[in-house]
């Protein structure tokens, strides 16, 4: 549902002028990891159905006997789980194009090859899932197959990488908390890019398959990537939710204890796999890898203390947030257009929509001089009203889940007709919408030019 | 920037509005059949790797019951069409006329869903129920999904005649026929692979 | 009333005649394939090519006539998304059979 959501709103609701190729990048990522949610989701809704049908009904699709396959389960679920990765990982892509854009000061490099590269993992993400399961029993022309396409797959995240880093070449570079993140992300996510690279290797895979060795690339994805994408995203964009910014000095601290924490827990995990240490053991015998285990926790205990640290960074922040409220909504001189916005912004986010005309809209407008001008005339804004029916149809849905886990039939059935029920009054609900009459909208506006106003002359009085 | 202004104001007029409300919804639920799509395929994927686990039970040439099958897809092909009137008088907004083609394809629906749990009965009550063999649950399951599939549509098509008549042909209520419309021209061709690859195939 | 041009292919834009020749056209595709099984005669792989050819042209039919798809620059999105749904089921369809055939040679 909400793939469909983001799917249809960029593709039919864009601003005047908002091209498909006009999009801020991370808008891109979002539009196929939708894409990417859309069609892998029914598959795993297809394996996790029929092994409940297995389970409470007695079927027969992945049992040992009477004709089931067991392997039809890790092959649909893995179709899905492949994907899957790609979901996570694509908005920490997009999130990075934003933030080296702008703290380089300069328009991303290479945008249409970032567009194409962004497609091609689409399609891609959905030929390479066999990968999951080399060593389970098919044949060399299978395995070579998907392992040349994972190979493949690795080409177009290459390409955003030096796509990134040819638009920080002479570009004027700041060194805020999430270009920390983003310079540490290019260099470590293509170390674990490179394991990957390794592991389609079917031969190479079946001596490190379920070895540490595997444990190390992906959380060398996932930590570097994903997890340093989002912290990016939350530093870059926090003053616009909330209207003060982070921490800077914090969020440093955090980002040196998460980098070399994680360097520490991981790297010798790559040595263990090569070693032959498996995963999911729940003791180990043999004394060569203990050193290396011992760094690894280190490494845990320093990651611990950046997790501290941004706690550290959210506390001081909120503690100290009217002194460093942020008046304009573009603490960072962004590129983008939620950068026009107050932070945090009006509940209608535009009083008016903007009409766009290049790449990097803000910026474009700014280099035109039209960045704040207050139209002459408001509209009355329709806004959809805000409505508890989905929180309860939720609530039925886990009231379902969970009498279905325990065999509580009654409550089941219960809560099944209580889902359906919600589902039919929210389909006869025609009362979805209120107004914003334009006099209030004026209202919202002023105030917030006023507040422009005022950081303005702020910023004059301190000779800035 | 007066030029800005102007250009939004056609966009804030209300008789482009509702088609273009209209439009983006409908696309949206195009969208939601596509996953539907991939839902169903990944039940036939499963049905044709396990199509021929008998198990040392019945194949489908000792179940199935061509004539009925074709009967089955009539009285749901009858139903796509009235459909699809129903769809021509809304376009017209003729009221009745509506309600009455919608009726006569909920009956013919529920008659689809009739045939096909007389059929699952009798295989059940002979012994060849979906827990006998893989290419039997593989087959109740496919079957079966498509069958919950125009369950949950009988029940939008009751509450849309619902809403129709004591609301009448507004907006919302148009918006949400031609979403069902489509939904319902959906399974048809989802019927088509049913019958071709689980009855016809199977019975060869 | 006012008539308004829906589209994304939400109709709006059908006919009588575009249901009528649909729905005859199923008609005459669904014997086609019930009549070359229930009477045999040809050749297992010519009845299994007919059985897929009338498969494939029947929800061609369904497509264009009773969902209204068709070349038009407001079905464009429509079409994309068909076609890429269905570029992502060749794929993990077939190539399920693919991976479960080899698996079941070599491991069965």
């Amino acid at each position: 549902m909400s793939g469909i959501n983001f799917l249809v709103t960029i593709l039919k609701m864009r601003a005047p002028g908002m091209k498909l190729m006009r999009m801020p990048m991370f808008v891109w990522t979002t539009l196929v990891t939708n894409v990417l949610m859309i069609f892998a989701f029914p598959v795993l809704t297809v394996a996790l159905l029929l092994i409940t049908l297995d389970r409470y009904l007695g079927m027969h699709f992945f049992t040992n006997g009477l004709g089931g396959n067991m392997m039809m389960y890790t092959n649909l679920f893995w179709i899905w789980g492949h994907p899957e990765v790609y979901i996570v990982i694509l908005p920490a892509f997009g999130i990075f194009s934003e933030v080296v854009a702008t703290f380089s000061r300069k328009r991303l490099f290479g945008y249409t090859s970032l567009v194409y590269a962004t497609v091609a993992i689409m399609v891609l993400s959905f030929c390479v899932w066999l990968h999951h399961f080399f060593t389970m029993g098919a044949g060399p022309n299978v395995n070579i197959a998907f392992g040349i396409s994972t190979m493949l797959i690795a080409v177009p995240t290459g390409v955003k990488i030096f796509n990134w880093l040819f638009t920080m070449y002479r570009g004027r570079i700041r060194f805020t908390t999430p270009m920390y993140w983003t310079l540490a992300f290019i260099s470590t996510f293509a170390l674990g890019g490179m394991a990957g690279v390794l592991l389609s290797v079917p031969p190479a895979d079946f001596v490190l398959h379920n070895s540490l060795f595997l444990i190390a690339h992906f959380h060398n994805m996932l930590i570097p990537g994903t997890l340093f994408g989002f912290f990016a995203g939350y530093a870059y964009w926090f003053p616009k939710a909330f209207g003060f910014p982070l921490s800077e000095k914090w969020g440093k601290r955090a980002f040196w204890c998460w980098l070399i924490g994680f360097y520490l827990a991981f790297i010798p995990l790559y040595i263990l796999g090569f070693m032959g240490m498996p995963r999911r053991m729940q003791h180990y015998e043999n004394p060569a890898w203990h050193p290396y285990l011992i760094v690894a926790a280190v490494g845990t205990a320093v990651i611990s203390v950046g997790i501290l640290c941004l706690m550290m960074q959210l506390f001081v922040s909120i503690r100290e947030r009217h002194a460093r409220r942020d008046m304009t909504g573009d603490p960072w001189d962004g590129r983008t257009l939620e950068w026009a916005t107050a932070s945090p912004p009006a509940v209608y986010n535009f009083a008016v929509i903007p009409v766009v005309q290049d790449v990097d809209a803000f910026w474009d407008m700014k280099e035109r001089d039209v960045a704040y001008q207050q139209p002459t005339k408001y509209h009355d804004i329709r806004m959809p009203k805000s409505t508890a029916k989905g929180l309860l149809t939720g609530g039925f849905t886990f009231l379902f889940g969970f009498s279905m886990v325990w065999y509580i039939w009654w409550l089941a059935v219960l809560s099944a007709l209580g889902i359906v029920f919600m589902v039919i009054n929210r389909a006869c609900d025609d009362n979805t919408e209120y107004v914003i009459s334009a006099g209030e909208v004026e209202k919202i506006e002023n105030e917030r030019y006023r507040l422009l106003a005022s950081a303005a002359a702020n910023r004059a009085a301190e000779g800035v | 920037m007066a030029t800005d202004v102007s250009t939004i104001d056609t966009i804030y007029s209300e008789g482009t509005e509702h088609s273009k409300i209209i439009e983006i919804q409908a696309f949206g639920f195009w969208i939601y059949l596509m996953t539907d799509l991939v839902l169903f395929s990944a039940i036939f994927a499963s049905h044709a790797v396990l199509a021929h686990n008998y198990a040392a039970g019945p194949t489908g040439k000792d179940l199935f019951n061509l004539p009925y099958t074709f009967g089955e897809t009539m009285v749901l092909l009858f139903s796509s069409a009235t459909c699809g009137l129903a769809m021509l008088t809304l376009q017209k907004g003729r009221k009745a006329q509506v309600l009455l083609w919608l009726a006569i394809t909920f009956f013919l629906g529920l008659g689809f869903i009739a045939m096909e749990i007389k059929e699952f009965y009798q295989m059940i009550q002979n012994g060849h129920g979906p827990e006998k063999s893989a290419f039997l649950s593989a087959f109740f399951t496919l079957v079966g999904t498509h069958g919950v599939h125009v369950t949950f549509g009988l029940i939008w098509m009751a509450t849309m005649m619902g809403q129709a008549a004591i609301k009448g042909l507004t907006m919302p209520v148009r918006s949400r026929l031609v979403r069902f419309s489509m939904f319902w021209h959906f399974l048809d061709i989802i019927w088509i692979g049913i019958f071709t690859f689980v009855y016809l195939m199977g019975v060869m | 009333m006012d008539q308004p041009q829906i589209d994304s292919t939400g109709a709006g834009r059908g006919s009588f005649n575009a249901y009528a020749v649909g729905f005859i056209l199923s008609i005459i595709l669904t014997v086609i394939a019930f009549a070359l099984v229930m009477n045999g005669g040809l050749p297992r792989s010519a009845i299994l090519f007919g059985l897929l050819g009338a498969a494939v042209v029947q929800m061609l039919v369904h497509l264009h006539y009773f969902l209204h798809l068709d070349g038009s620059s407001s079905a464009r999105w429509n079409v994309l998304a068909l076609l890429f749904t269905l570029l992502i089921m060749f794929i993990f369809v077939g190539g399920s059979i693919w991976i479960m055939l080899n698996l079941n040679y070599r491991m069965m």
